[in-house]
């Protein structure tokens, strides 16, 4: 029973978390500065996610800096989400063959 | 027909998510049954979350006995960037997304999910949002239920290089506009840089508070020294 009021706990908050600023900030912002500011918001998010943690995502580092690199060079070269992705996870796979 | 195309797009464009959920939700309901969930259980924490680090925080809480307050507070810390992302994202939204449509997708506001969103070109329909939301929820509840109910099936070989998918999404959505912006390079770089030494240096503060603070002071930086001035969607 209690896990259920733990539950609801964890997803109420978590959607309240969401919901407010998305629902009910219905105005287009003014000013440059703020405009600004959360036109950067997501690249900054996005980035100071990925690094340094992609480093870690595999539980080996030294397969993580290949599908790292991987990913950077396709990305640099402009290739769709999709395959970025896998060749990193593909990269990861072939270098957990040899280290 | 409009409609219907719009959300097949987003479905596509939701693809590479619900791989990766599919892959990193496995780990997930592996863990939660290793604290002592049911698969059950494990299968309702994803499918009314619909996040990572949040979840695996909570079944911690939920395994350590902590209070009801403590869990709303872990769970405030950790999901507050959520705020910021719907606030982002609530100014790239179409005019048909009226307010239960923004009740009802504001449960999909996720860090991947957002990425796409904000990624693409234009204003968000509630068609194409949904789209992204179903495919997701479906890789992640799914991804759950399989990793609490069979438990490591996959070889460890084939989990680790699927650990990285999400993050080679990342990499693609911000490495091609840095290369062409230079703000967009500089914030990016600035948030890695404070990301970095929030690791290594500030490694009390909690991963999710940390992302938001690192975010918040390098798009600041790149608000104050590149305004941008005119409306386009670039």
């Amino acid at each position: 029973m209690s896990i259920i009021i733990y539950i609801a706990v964890m997803a109420g908050v978590t959607y309240l978390i969401r919901m407010l600023p998305f629902a009910f900030f219905q105005k287009k912002i003014k000013s440059v500065f703020v405009k600004s500011f959360l036109y950067y918001v997501p690249y900054a998010v996005l980035s100071a996610m990925t690094i340094p943690a992609i480093l870690y995502s595999t539980g080996n580092i030294i397969t993580a800096a290949a599908g790292t690199l991987a990913a950077f060079i396709l990305a640099y070269f402009d290739l769709p989400l999709i395959v970025v992705a896998l060749a990193a996870s593909a990269a990861v796979f072939a270098a957990g063959l040899f280290f | 027909m409009r409609k219907k195309s719009d959300f097949i797009l987003g479905l596509t464009h939701g693809i590479p998510i619900g791989l990766g959920y599919l892959s990193v939700s496995f780990g997930f309901g592996i863990m939660a049954v290793q604290s002592g969930l049911s698969v059950i259980e494990a299968f309702i924490i994803s499918l009314t979350n619909l996040t990572s680090a949040g979840q695996v925080q909570g079944v911690n809480v939920i395994a350590a006995g902590g209070t009801f307050i403590e869990m709303a507070v872990v769970q405030l810390v950790i999901n507050i960037r959520y705020s910021l992302m719907a606030l982002s994202l609530s100014q790239k939204l179409d005019e048909k997304f009226t307010l239960p449509y923004r009740m009802l997708a504001a449960y999909g506001i996720t860090d991947e999910i957002f990425a796409v969103c904000s990624s693409y070109k234009g204003s968000i329909k509630p068609s194409y949002m949904f789209g992204i939301i179903s495919i997701s929820t479906v890789g992640w509840v799914s991804g759950t239920a399989l990793g609490a109910a069979a438990g490591e099936i996959l070889p460890q070989s084939l989990t680790a290089a699927l650990g990285i998918v999400l993050y080679g999404m990342f990499v693609a959505i911000i490495v091609p506009p840095a290369r062409k912006y230079r703000s967009i390079l500089f914030v990016v770089m600035l948030a890695a840089l404070l990301s970095i030494a929030a690791k290594y240096f500030l490694s009390f503060l909690s991963g999710g508070f940390a992302i938001i603070l690192c975010a918040v002071i390098a798009s600041a930086f790149g608000a104050l020294l590149f305004p941008k001035r005119e409306e386009d969607d670039t």
